[in-house]
Order: C-alpha cells, then structure tokens, then sequence
C-alpha cells in the first residue's frame, strides 16, 4: 500500500460553495423530477451509476433536473478507453504460447502460465486506472456489468490478451444494442474457450455454453428446457477458435446442419439464428432489465416497473441506454427506501473512495490488489455465474480489509489535503455538512462522524465517515 | 419455564425468525469439533491411496506410479503414499478411515463449479447458495456463546460457510485477525437489509475477538510450512474459551497437470506433518477424542497420467477421515481401474454427501436429510 504522501490530489475544480447552498436548500427534492436535483440525489445517481462521486461532481450535477442529469450521463459515454491499455494486448502479434504440433515442457509451460498471470495482472492495475481517471464512470461500471454477466475468466482462458479483447469489446458495447453485444460475446474467443464451444462437434455436443446462454445470458433458468438446450447446442456446433490467429472461427465440418427443434420450431437453425430466436422471446428483456435493476437501483426489481422498461428495450431493437434511461427515470431509482440498499463491489469501493476523495495514485497496481484481496479478483470471476455480489461481498474476512483499507486511505488522502478539508474562509459546519452528504448515502451509524463534525476537525470527519458501516453502500 | 418466560422466549425467537433462519434448540453435540481440510486443485488420490497390488494402476501411470516397494502398506491391496509415511500408526490403530471412491454424479470437472458442489452438497445441476454447513447452522443453531459457528484459515473463500446466516469468520491468521478487529465496532443491526447485514458481521468480528484467545502456546511443534501456520492458527482457535463448532482447513496447490511427482510429494508430506501437529496441539488441549478430521477437494485426477509428467482434472478420489473417535479402516470401494467411463475417468462409488450424512448425524446429531435435500446412506465412520 501507498504511503500517505504518494496520494496526489487532482483538484478541487467546482464551485462548491454553490452546491453547499443547494445541499443546504433543496436536499430532499425527491418527488419533483422537473426541479434541479440538488446534492443528495446528485450524489445518488453518480454513486449509483459511476464510482462514487467527489464534492465538484456533485456540485456539476446538482443544478440539472433528473432528465438532464441522466441524459448527460448517457451522452458521456464512449466506446474506447481513456487511458491505452498494456501493449501486450496487440492484437497484430501472434499469440504466445504453446502452438499446435509443439510440444512444450513443463518449464516451458510453467512459465507460460506465469507470464499470462502477470500479464493479467497488469491489466487489473490498467483498468482500475481506467476507472479512476475515466471522463464517463458509466462506461466502465457497464464494461464491468457485462463483464460479470457474459462471465469469462483468465484462469481457463489463460491468454491475457484474450481477456483484453473481451473487455474491449463489452466496453465498446457497454450502452449500444443488446443484440449486438449477444452475438459479438457469443463468438468472443476468451468466451468460446471458457464455455468449451471449442468442444463442441457434429456428433459429440458439448452443452455448456448452449445451456448458460439461456440459462445465464438471456432467459433465467426455468424459462426452457432440457430439450431446448440439447438441440441449440448441436446448432452451436462448429464455432471455434483459431489458434494461430487468436481468433473465431467457422468450422463448417464439425457443424451440424440437420434440423433441430427449439421453443417448438423445428428448422435447420445455426448458433446465430438461436440467438436471435431466444431475443424473440419477451422473457429476454425482461431478465436483462431485473439484472439491471439489482445492478443499479435495488436488491427486488419490481416486476411491473421491469415489464415497462423491458417493453421499452425490447421496441427500441434492445438499445441498452433505453432500458438504462428507463430504469434511472423509475421513481423506484429516486425512492428514499431505495437509498443505500446496495452493497458496494470491491471495485466500487476502492475506486470509488479514489473519486470521492478527488485523489489519484501514481501506480493503482496496489489498488487493483487491494480489489482482489476484498475477493473480487477482476478478470477471473469465481466460476460461470459471476460474482453473487450485494451482500455476499461482506464476511468478516472482506468486511476487516475493506475497513483496513479505507482507513489506510484516510490517513493518506488527509495528509495531501482533499476538497474534504475546509480551506480558510470556508463555512467548515456548512462544509462538513456538504461532504457528509456526499459521501455518505444514509445517516451514519456511529457517533463518530456527528462528534468529528461538532469538533470542526476534518480529519477525524474523513476517517469516521469513509470507517462508517453505511459507507459500504450505495 | 412459566408463561411469562415463555413469551418472551417466543418473542425473540419470532424476532430472529423475521432476520433470517430460526435458530433451534443447541445440540450439546457442538462441543465435538469438526476440522475439514480442503486439498485445493484436486488431489491425486489414485497416488494418495495406492492399489498397488493393481496392474491396471501401473499400465495408466508408466511414470507416475508409486513403485509397490515405496508404498506404505496398509493391507495387500492399499497402501499410502511414503509421503504419507506419519499417518501409517493411526490407520494401524484404527483411528484413520479411509474413503474410497469419493464423488457425486454427473461430475464437473471445472474446478470452481466442482468445488461449489462440495461446499454447497448440491446435486451437480442444482446452483445452491448457502453452504451445507451454513444450513446446518440454520437447522441447529450453535450456543450463542461461541466466537463463531466456523472459522475458515488459509483462505478467502467461505466454502462450505457461505451465506448469510451462518456466524462465520474467515482468519488469514489470528493475531492479524484480533488487529484489524479494532476497526469494527457492534451496533445492534438496523436498516435496510443490506446494511442490516453489514452490521451483524461487524458484531460478530467483535463478538469472536472478544472470545479468541492467541496467547496459548504449545508444547508441540508445528511445521514452518504454510500448512503448519494454518495449523497452528487452527490450535489457536480451538484453544480459545469461546469455542466454535467447526474449522475448515486449506491446503493449496493439488492441481498437478505438471510435475506432479514432487509436487504432490511436498504436499502430502506437508499435508501428514499438519495433521500430525493438529493431532498433538488438540491432545494437549484434551480435545482430540472431540475431534473428527476430514478431508475433500474438489475431484480426483484422471487415472492416465498426461504427457507433461501430471494429471488432468478428474472425478471421485480417496478421502482422509482422522481423529480420537474415528472407526479406522478402508471404508467403500475403490472405483475399477480397468472400467474408466469414455472421457478416462472413473465413477464414483461413494457419494460425498454420505459422508456429510454422517457426520451431521453421528457426529452431531442433527438430522441430515433435511440439512442434504435428500436422504445418503451413511458409513460407519464414528464409533460408538
């Protein structure tokens, strides 16, 4: 972990005396959408749909009424990273790694295996920086959405690269057409190696990824049947994975082109047309928009809320800023009920208290390993359904490192003198009140954070809030 | 007990009703300790327990095969891996057991959905999310004053303590644990039910700190190895006044697809010198007798070696169960060599939610079927 002095402070940019008014003024305007969104609800949405919120982007926020704010939110969002990712990820060079025909020995493979793990684990410290630095956090928190939907991990795929590709493309299909993004993750080479569609050949079926594209990517279990799978994965037959170009590929002679029946249609369906045989089922929107909906608003998606989103989605060709633009416009988003009734991932944590606190480290490998040792170690999620995240983040164990981290932080982020501490001829109550408001989703727990505010001292104010059980959500 | 008392017993088990599971009457069956030791990656167990009388064994294994010569012979049909050379004296005393043919139908063979089978004793289709022992917990509740119902040591991952009722503590080690225990603080759970539950973990971080106790020390030597640390972390726990039901256990690196020869030599070796020093740091602490030793990983390994001087992922595998009380002996079938299903592996010929049977029932006596989803005959590995 860093030292206290490596904390580089990025910038105390906005005019925060003008959001300290709105906080003070308008904090709770919750049942008018048209009005501006003042504080509390600025830092609800950026805490929600980014990595926490500093004070100047809180104060960016608070003028705009809900429709602004969400359609800047939208409007910001892009397709390719910020910050260039490792040059290992050309995809020109061939891959690494034991070819076809060659025989490697043990050393030869051992050492493969390690140079693909610390490849990966240069990328984990390149995305974290991404997401510090990052000008649209929605980007990144739906790059990390699909990521732990269309699950894939290192430790099968084992090629870094690979892994890159695919966050590559979730990003650059983060917002843009469900159906797309479908397609594009079905034939993503880190995704045909991890769900074995490279084993899977006219004659000898492999079942697994036919089973979790319905069960895990589409539909939810139950929604159809064991027949349905069976026959879509003689469909899926023949998609591969090109070794010496490290990339998809059609194997017309391990295809199975006889005819299958799936949902009760009997066709000579290929993977593509099971894929978009399932998108015409309505039961797909729906289960992408409830995912979405525990992602972004609560734990228990309202099913008449989700029916209208998924309507939406679905008449809109599957535009995923539709369903998102839906969901953060549902009262439900903005309800007081709703606030803080979601755990923060590791991620959200460590990148998040980066952000809030308006500071930038100078290398984030310790804070990626800070990630993975909270148990979310990105780019190997733990199998093929992800990460179980809400509270399944918090055992003792993750609960006792999230704390010592944050901790960690505070002593760090209040030696480099973040926006968090009043400068001289500030209001300190009325700031101090501001960035409670900002970094806090619910009224704190302990008497720590009241006392560090009733004794004007910001320092014991960052460390009692960020140390706050209610600083876990979001 | 009058009407009063009852009332308010009723109260506040309705209360605990409205947070989760109930919590039922205590066994006093939890005073007996349950120590699971998870050998991750998946040992070898055809190397582990060797049918060195078998020729199948040695046509499969032309290098990997342990020469009959260094087998440790237990009968004419078995013997240990030489690594395994501590444990010989308890199998000859009839206190080691050991499982044949360990597994679960429709094997998986990827190592994270496997192990969530074990830890979750779902059936190989089914997607569970709490832990068997978490359910147990639930079922029948530990005393409340323990530090916890389970402690994990040597990993991050709750396994068969997942889920959110179980009172459950993951300790990388102990005196690591009791420093950072100062950054929670207990504050009676309330709110929503996310930050309800964030709550109840920081009370029971400091309901276990308050209760743990590291400064016992030891007239046994444990091993500088990682294994011997978690050991030693385990004597720790257990020597503890607070008391919990069960420890599990975790010894890294079985996933030999390479070299496996010295690597799972270390292991094991590593593996008998821990259990040994278990053994000896409960018998001066007079818990031995209330202790029962289990081993479980993920699978087996394939029988045909590899090329690369290793094994491939496999199926049902032999399993260790060590302790004071432990009816010793073979126990099951070892799976046939000569008939291995079409992907090389063998079929199991013991479920592992037998052996979860029983010890819910004979070493615990909670009922198992209900805890299991189903009713799995038991073996006789307690004695009575």
């Amino acid at each position: 972990m860093h030292a206290p002095s490596v904390l580089r402070r990025v910038g105390r940019t906005a005019a925060l005396l003008g959001a300290v008014a709105l906080a003070t003024t308008a904090p709770l305007a919750q049942a008018e959408s048209p009005g501006p969104l003042g504080a509390q609800d600025a830092r609800h949405l950026l805490a929600r749909t980014g990595f926490g919120a500093s004070g100047a982007d809180v104060a960016r926020y608070a003028a705009l009424s809900r429709e602004a704010a969400v359609e800047r939110l939208l409007a910001g969002t892009h397709g390719e990273p910020d910050i260039p990712p490792p040059a290992f990820t050309d995809a020109g060079a061939p891959l690494p790694g034991p070819q076809p025909g060659m025989t490697f020995t043990a050393d030869e493979r051992r050492a493969f295996v390690r140079e693909q793990a610390r490849q990966t684990a240069e990328l984990r410290a390149w995305w974290i920086d991404e997401m510090v630095h990052t000008s649209s956090p929605l980007t990144e928190r739906m790059t990390l959405f699909w990521h732990n939907h269309f699950v894939s991990s290192q430790r099968k795929v084992r090629f870094a690269r690979l892994m890159y590709a695919q966050n590559a493309l979730f990003r650059e299909h983060a917002l843009g057409d469900f159906r797309t993004l479908l397609h594009a993750a079905a034939k993503d080479p880190a995704m045909v190696l991890y769900l074995d569609s490279v084993q899977n050949r006219k004659g000898a079926p492999n079942e697994n990824f036919a089973r979790e594209v319905m069960e895990l990517f589409t539909l939810g279990e139950g929604r159809y049947t064991e027949q349905d799978i069976k026959e879509a994965a003689r469909a899926f037959t023949g998609w591969g994975f090109d070794r010496a170009r490290g990339a998809f590929v059609f194997r017309p002679r391990l295809h199975d082109d006889g005819e299958k029946t799936i949902f009760g249609t009997r066709r000579n369906f290929d993977g593509d047309a099971v894929l978009d045989l399932i998108l015409a089922r309505p039961e797909a929107a729906r289960f992408i928009v409830a995912k979405l909906w525990r992602e972004f608003v609560s734990p228990d998606p309202d099913d008449a809320a989700v029916e209208r989103v998924a309507r939406q989605f679905r008449a809109n060709g599957y535009d995923i800023k539709v369903a998102l633009r839906g969901l953060l416009l549902e009262p439900a988003f903005w309800a007081s009920g709703n606030r803080g009734a979601l755990v923060k991932s590791p991620t959200e944590l460590v990148v998040g208290t980066l952000r809030s606190l308006d500071v930038a480290p100078p290398a984030t490998a310790p804070y990626a390993a800070a990630v993975s040792g909270m148990s979310q170690v990105l780019f190997a999620p733990p199998n093929v359904k992800g990460w179980p995240g809400g509270e399944r983040w918090i055992n003792t164990s993750t609960l006792l490192a999230r704390k010592q981290f944050l901790e960690r932080v505070a002593r760090a982020a209040v030696d480099s003198n973040v926006w968090v501490a009043a400068q001289p001829g500030d209001d300190v109550p009325a700031h101090l009140a501001f960035a409670q408001n900002v970094l806090l989703p619910l009224p704190p727990v302990t008497a720590d954070v009241a006392e560090a505010r009733a004794q004007r001292d910001p320092v014991l104010f960052v460390r009692a809030a960020l140390l706050d059980p209610v600083y876990q959500l979001k | 007990m009058d009407r009063r008392d009852f009332l308010k017993a009723t109260a506040a088990s309705l209360t605990i009703l409205g947070s989760g599971y109930a919590r039922a009457e205590t066994p006093a069956q939890y005073q007996r300790l349950l120590v699971l030791v998870e050998l991750k990656g998946g040992n070898d167990g055809l190397n582990t327990v060797v049918p060195y009388a078998d020729a199948a064994y040695y046509a499969l294994r032309p290098k990997l095969a342990i020469a009959r010569d260094n087998v440790v012979q237990l009968t004419d049909r078995v013997g240990l891996h030489p690594a395994l050379e501590p444990l010989a004296p308890a199998f000859r005393e009839g206190r080691l057991a050991i499982l044949q043919g360990v597994g679960y139908p429709a094997p998986n063979l990827s190592h994270f959905r496997s192990i969530e089978i074990w830890d979750t004793a779902a059936p190989s289709d089914r997607y569970l999310a709490d832990g068997w022992l978490t359910r147990t917990f639930a079922s029948a509740a530990t005393p409340r004053a323990f530090a916890a119902d389970g402690v994990v040591i040597g990993s991050n991952d709750m396994g068969p303590l997942a889920g959110n009722s179980a009172r459950a503590l993951a300790l990388a080690n102990a005196e690591q644990f009791l420093q950072r225990a100062r950054l929670a603080k207990a504050e009676t759970p309330t709110g929503n039910a996310a930050l309800a539950h964030i709550l109840r973990t920081e009370n029971d971080v400091v309901q276990a700190a308050t209760r743990l106790d590291v400064s016992r020390s030891f007239a046994t030597a444990f091993p500088s190895t990682p294994f011997g640390y978690v050991v030693r972390t385990a004597c720790h726990v257990a020597a503890s006044p607070g008391g919990v039901a069960c420890l599990r256990l975790t010894l890294n690196g079985f996933d030999t697809h390479t070299g496996q020869a010295a690597t799972q030599a270390r292991l094991l070796g590593e593996l008998a010198q821990g259990l040994i020093a278990l053994q000896g740091g409960l018998q001066e602490l007079g818990r031995w007798d209330d202790t029962l030793v289990l081993t479980y990983a993920e699978f087996g390994r394939r029988p045909r070696e590899n090329s690369s001087g290793g094994t491939d992922h496999g199926t049902a595998s032999a399993h260790f169960v060590l302790g004071g009380r432990v009816a010793g002996g073979l126990h099951g079938v070892a799976p046939d060599l000569a008939r291995l299903g079409g992907d090389g592996n063998v079929t199991h010929t013991l479920d592992f939610r037998s052996v979860y049977a029983s010890v819910l029932e004979d070493w615990w006596s909670v009922p198992a079927n209900g805890v299991l989803g189903g009713r799995f005959g038991k073996i006789p590995i307690v004695r009575v």
